[in-house]
C-alpha cells in the first residue's frame, strides 16, 4: 500500500515538470494558434544550458534557472522573428512544418557539437525517506520550482498589462489591434515566454535524469498528451495535466507492467480528444 | 545532338576506371549509427575497426596467396534506424561493390542487415548484434564474433552465486530484441539455480523515467538487479537506483556502464556491475594480432579516449576476417566462408570459433563474458574484472548497501 502511495507521491512531484513543459507549448499555441514543434530542442537547450552552467562555469545547479530563462525568452523571440512571425494567419500546416524545420536544425546542430554521448549533472539534495521509499530532494524541488513558477506566469497574465495584453490578442488579435495593443510584439512575447518555459522545464528534468541531445522527444511528446488533458492553449490546465498525467503513470504502474505505460497515456490522449475536446481542465478562459 | 551523344558516351568511357573498383582493393561496407541513439557504442566500434584497417593498410595489406590487398571501408550513417540499414546494407552491394561486411551496432540493426547480406550471400561479421534468434534462420554467411546474448549475464548469475546463494533477483528491461533474449536467458539459468526471480518486468526503450518500477524493485523485497539494455535508459537506471536508495546489494546492468562516459555519474556508478565482451585487464595468449594491452594503449593513443568492449570487439572482427582470407588464399567468399567455419583461434578479444550445424550457422560458441564492476580506488572510478575468478584483477564489491 506504501509502495502505491509512494508511486503516486513521485509521480505526482515528476508530472508537474511535464506540466511546465507543457505550459509552454499550449501557452504559443492559445496566443497564435502555432503547434512549436521547436519544443523538443527547447526542453534539451534547457537541459545543455544546466551543464554548461554548472560544468564550465561551476555555477551551482539551481543558479542555471534565471540565465536559462532569459536566454530561453531571447532565444524564443528570435525564433518567432526568423521561423513564425510569416506564418501567423496562414494554414497550421506551414508553421508546424517551418517549426518542425527549425527543430531538426537545431537537433543536428546539438548532435554535431555533442554527438549523442549521455550528460549527467550531479545534483546532492538530501531526501525524504517513508519506510523503504525515498523520495529524492532533486524531485521535490524541481515540483516547488514548478509551482512557483507557474504562480508567477499566473499572475503575470492576470495582474499585468503586458499579461493582459497576451490575453487579449489571445482571445481575438483584430479587436486587441483596435484597442491599440502592438499584436505583433505581444506574439513574438508569448513565443519567448513559451520558450522559456520549455528552456526551464528541460533545465529542471536535467537536475532529475541523465540526458542525451535526443531526449527532447520523449519529453515533446509527453507535453502533448498534457496539453491535450488540460485544454490546448489553457496553462493552468496544463499544469494541472501535467500533475494528472504523473498521478495516472504513478497509479497504474504498481498494478500492470511499466511496457504498459505508454499504452496507458496514448490511450487516454485519444480518449480526452473525442470525449472532452476542450480538456478535462476546460476551466472557462477569460 | 549527334555531338552530345559522342560526348557524353566519351564521358562514361573515360571514367568507367575510375568508378570500378581498384582490383587490389578489398571493400568493406558498414553502416554504423553515427546519429540517433546507439551513437555511443557504435562509434566505439567504429573506430576499432578503423584502427584494424589502418594497422593492416601500415603492414602492405592483407595478404591472399600471392596478392596484397588494401583495405578500403565504405561506410554509412544509419541513423540508428532499421529502415537505414536495410537501404544501405543494399547500396554497399549493389553500388559500392562491397565485397564483405561488417554488421551495424544493436541486434536489431544486425537482424535487419543480414536479411540483405544474406540475400546478396555476402559475407558479414558481426560484431555489435548479439542476439541469437539471427543464427537461426538458415544463413550461411553471418559470422557472429561476440558472444551470443543468452549467455551475456552467466557470469554475473555464477558470481552472484557464489556471494549470496539465495539471491531474490528483480530483472527490468528494455522491450527490445538483445535485451529480451538477454534476460529470458538469464532467467532460465537463475531459475535453474534455484533464485527467487520476485520482479520481472520490461520498459519501453524510450523510457526517462524509472521512478515508479524502482518503487516497484523495492515493494517486491528485491537484493539483486539484472537488467537495463542500451546506454541512456541503463545510466539513468543507474542514477535513479542511487537517488532512490533501492538498497540493493548487487546490480548487474547490461552495456551502459561498460562505457567510460558511465563515470560522470559518480558515486551512482559505484558498486554497478557490468557483463563484458572483453576488458583491457584479460589475459588471453593471441594467436595473432595484438595482446590486450598493446590494443588498449594503442587505442588510446591514436583516439584520446580509453578502448572498450565495443571497440575491441570491432577491431577482433576484422582481424578474424583478415586471418580467414589468408588461410583462404584467396577473397573468393565460398572459400573465406569455408576458412571461417574453419576458424578455432584465440585473439586478444579471446577464443572465437563459429557454429556450423545448420540450424545456428555462424553462432558464436567459443568466447567467453568476463564481469566488469565499477570501483572507487584512490578517489577515482575504474572499472575491475571481478569474474571470471582466473581473470579477476579485483574482489567483488559485495554488499552495496
Amino acid at each position: 500500500m506504501l509502495g502505491i502511495f509512494a508511486s503516486i507521491v513521485d509521480g505526482v512531484l515528476v508530472g508537474s515538470v511535464y506540466g511546465l513543459a507543457a505550459m509552454g507549448l499550449t501557452l504559443i499555441w492559445g496566443v497564435m494558434d502555432v503547434i512549436n514543434l521547436t519544443h523538443g530542442a527547447a526542453i534539451v537547450a534547457g537541459m545543455f544550458g544546466l551543464y554548461l552552467l554548472t560544468n564550465a562555469l561551476g555555477l551551482p545547479p539551481y543558479a542555471a534557472l534565471p540565465p536559462v530563462l532569459v536566454a530561453g525568452f531571447a532565444v524564443g523571440v528570435l525564433l518567432y522573428w526568423i521561423a513564425v512571425h510569416r506564418m501567423i494567419g496562414r494554414p497550421p500546416l506551414m508553421s508546424l512544418l517551418s517549426t518542425f524545420a527549425v527543430n531538426l536544425v537545431l537537433i543536428g546542430l546539438g548532435t554535431a557539437v555533442w554527438g549523442t554521448v549521455l550528460f549527467n549533472v550531479a545534483v546532492t539534495l538530501p531526501s525524504v525517506s517513508w519506510g523503504r521509499y525515498t523520495f529524492p530532494g532533486t524531485h521535490i524541488l524541481a515540483a516547488v520550482l514548478t509551482a512557483a513558477i507557474a504562480g508567477i506566469l499566473y499572475l503575470f497574465l492576470y495582474r499585468t498589462r503586458l499579461g493582459k495584453a497576451v490575453r487579449a490578442v489571445a482571445g481575438n488579435r483584430e479587436a486587441a489591434e483596435l484597442v491599440g495593443i502592438p499584436t505583433t510584439r505581444v506574439l513574438s512575447l508569448a513565443f519567448g515566454l513559451g520558450v522559456a518555459l520549455a528552456g526551464v522545464s528541460g533545465m529542471l528534468i536535467g537536475t532529475l535524469f541523465p540526458f542525451t541531445v535526443l531526449s527532447g522527444d520523449a519529453y515533446q511528446l509527453k507535453s502533448f498528451v498534457v496539453t491535450v488533458l488540460g485544454g490546448l492553449g489553457n496553462p493552468t490546465g496544463a499544469l494541472l495535466g501535467g500533475i494528472a498525467l504523473g498521478l495516472v503513470e504513478g497509479l497504474a504502474t504498481p498494478f500492470m507492467p511499466v511496457s504498459w505505460t505508454l499504452v496507458i497515456e496514448f490511450a487516454l490522449f485519444v480518449v480526452v480528444l473525442i470525449a472532452f475536446p476542450a480538456g478535462i481542465f476546460a476551466f472557462r478562459r477569460s | 545532338m549527334k555531338t552530345l551523344c559522342l560526348i557524353a558516351a566519351a564521358a562514361i568511357i573515360a571514367a568507367a576506371p575510375a568508378l570500378a573498383a581498384d582490383e587490389d582493393t578489398l571493400t568493406i561496407g558498414m553502416t554504423m549509427s553515427q546519429t540517433g541513439a546507439l551513437n555511443v557504442d557504435s562509434l566505439a566500434l567504429q573506430r576499432g575497426a578503423e584502427m584494424w584497417r589502418d594497422e593492416v593498410n601500415d603492414a602492405g595489406g592483407i595478404k591472399a596467396g600471392d596478392k596484397h590487398y588494401k583495405v578500403r571501408f565504405v561506410t554509412y550513417d544509419d541513423q540508428s534506424q532499421g529502415g537505414r540499414v536495410q537501404q544501405l546494407y543494399t547500396r554497399l552491394i549493389v553500388q559500392d561493390h562491397a565485397q564483405f561486411l561488417f554488421s551495424p551496432y544493436s541486434s536489431g540493426l544486425t537482424a535487419t542487415a543480414a536479411v540483405i547480406s544474406e540475400q546478396y550471400g555476402k559475407i558479414m561479421v558481426i560484431t555489435g548484434g548479439a542476439e541469437p534468434k539471427t543464427y537461426e534462420l538458415g544463413n550461411k554467411y553471418l559470422f557472429q564474433v561476440i558472444t551470443s546474448a543468452d549467455h551475456y549475464l552467466s557470469g554475473a548469475v555464477a558470481a552472484l552465486k557464489a556471494l549470496n546463494p539465495k539471491p531474490r533477483i528483480a530483472m527490468v528491461y528494455s522491450d527490445d530484441p538483445f535485451s529480451k533474449a538477454v534476460l529470458s536467458a538469464t532467467k532460465a539459468e537463475a531459475t535453474e539455480d534455484g533464485y527467487d526471480i520476485v520482479l520481472d518486468e520490461s520498459y519501453a526503450p524510450s523510457t526517462t523515467d524509472f521512478s515508479p518500477v524502482i518503487n516497484k524493485i523495492i515493494s517486491s523485497g528485491a537484493d539483486a538487479f539484472m537488467g537495463g539494455g542500451h546506454y541512456p535508459d541503463g545510466a539513468t537506471l543507474a542514477r535513479q537506483l542511487y537517488d532512490q536508495k533501492a538498497n540493493l546489494k548487487w546490480v548487474s546492468i547490461l552495456v551502459a556502464p561498460d562505457s567510460p562516459q558511465f563515470m560522470t555519474l559518480g558515486p551512482a556508478a559505484v558498486g554497478i556491475t557490468v557483463p563484458s565482451q572483453w576488458e583491457p585487464q584479460v589475459s588471453y595468449k593471441p594467436q595473432f594480432g595484438p595482446t590486450a594491452e598493446q590494443f588498449a594503449k594503442a587505442f588510446e593513443a591514436k583516439f584520446k579516449i580509453e578502448s572498450d568492449y565495443h571497440a575491441a570487439s570491432g577491431y577482433s572482427g576484422g582481424a578474424i576476417l583478415q586471418h580467414a582470407i589468408e588461410q583462404a588464399g584467396s577473397i573468393d567468399p565460398e572459400k573465406v566462408a569455408a576458412a571461417l567455419n574453419a576458424i578455432d583461434v584465440t585473439t586478444f578479444f579471446g577464443h572465437v570459433k563459429f557454429a556450423t550445424d545448420a540450424k545456428h550457422h555462424g553462432l558464436q560458441i567459443a568466447h567467453e563474458m568476463v564481469l566488469a564492476q565499477w570501483q572507487m580506488k584512490n578517489g577515482q572510478l575504474e572499472r575491475e574484472v571481478i569474474w571470471p575468478m582466473a581473470a579477476a584483477t579485483a574482489k567483488a564489491l559485495y554488499p552495496l548497501h
